[in-house]
């Protein structure tokens, strides 16, 4: 008899894992409240990526990040600057 | 570095639509989705005024302080930017808004509603920056590349700049001074009135 039960409560427990594990899938995504950990821009892009990066400033230098935006800026909208 | 700011001249937008055109291209924004768009007033009368309109990054985001899921946040440089696998797309955001920036696709995760999506600055979202987890989210984080916005960038009279608010107001302020007139466009006395007003009005 003990033995039937043994087996009985195998199969109950192997059928509670199963049914366990296939809830897992039902699960959502963690979502954290509060702010965000962003990647600082000057910090540059993912390497692997770097086709579309401007040469000119250093990824992870801010101060030369900065530089190379303002005179990006100047070049670029300033035409007053370009032909006084 | 000061905040990131946009400003659009208005005495030079020809209201061309090459924003709103360059922004949809290089963020590849679905089909009804307006990040950016041309506002004219007195369309077709003399001296009509056009200007571009985006997000304005507020330094105090209505946006931010609505959002139900906090799902909004503002960068080192004061680029408000948003995260949408926390948001619900409820609509509050597009309420608060006083210049219509978030935007909803019509269809998404909420089946008639998508999530929100708006003007990022081109800075992207909070995936690593450059992925391809960021660009289908969000579009390119040209900031990341040393690059400012393509709205301003593509500007063919630039009038909508973008980048440095010190830069962008000193190039605003030498236009201005050149042409002779335009300050009273943008200011605290166009917004709040001067003093003479204010005592014309009390009065």
């Amino acid at each position: 008899m003990s033995a039937r039960y043994g087996f009985a409560g195998l199969v109950k427990l192997l059928s509670t894992s199963c049914l366990m594990a296939s809830f897992v899938a039902c699960t959502e995504t963690p979502q954290t409240l509060g702010s965000k950990n962003d990647q600082p821009a000057y910090q540059g892009v993912q390497s692997g990526h770097e086709a579309f990066v401007r040469p000119g400033w250093t990824a992870g230098d801010k101060t030369s990040w900065e530089s190379a935006l303002r005179a990006r800026g100047q070049y670029g909208a300033n035409d007053h600057a370009r032909s006084p | 570095m000061a905040r990131m700011k946009f400003i659009c001249d208005a005495e030079r937008c020809i209201e061309c639509n090459g924003c709103v055109t360059a922004c949809k291209n290089e963020h590849e924004v679905p089909w009804g989705v307006n990040r950016r768009r041309v506002v004219t007033l007195n369309d077709g009368v003399p001296g009509e005024k056009s200007i571009s309109v985006a997000c304005m990054h507020c330094s105090d985001a209505p946006c931010m302080a609505v959002c139900p899921v906090n799902c909004f946040y503002k960068t080192d440089e004061g680029v408000v930017l948003h995260d949408k696998d926390v948001c619900i797309g409820c609509g509050y955001c597009s309420y608060a808004c006083p210049f219509g920036a978030p935007q909803f696709p019509a269809q998404g995760t909420f089946g008639v509603r998508g999530k929100m999506d708006k003007c990022t600055f081109c800075a992207g979202g909070p995936e690593a920056n450059g992925s391809d987890e960021e660009f289908e989210k969000y579009g390119r984080n040209r900031l990341a590349e040393g690059k400012l916005p393509i709205c301003a960038e593509m500007c063919s009279t630039k009038a909508l700049l973008a980048g440095d608010g010190d830069m962008v107001a000193d190039i605003f302020r030498t236009r201005v001074v050149k042409r002779d007139k335009g300050a009273e466009v943008w200011g605290w006395g166009t917004a709040y009135g001067t003093s003479s007003k204010k005592t014309g009005a009390s009065s």
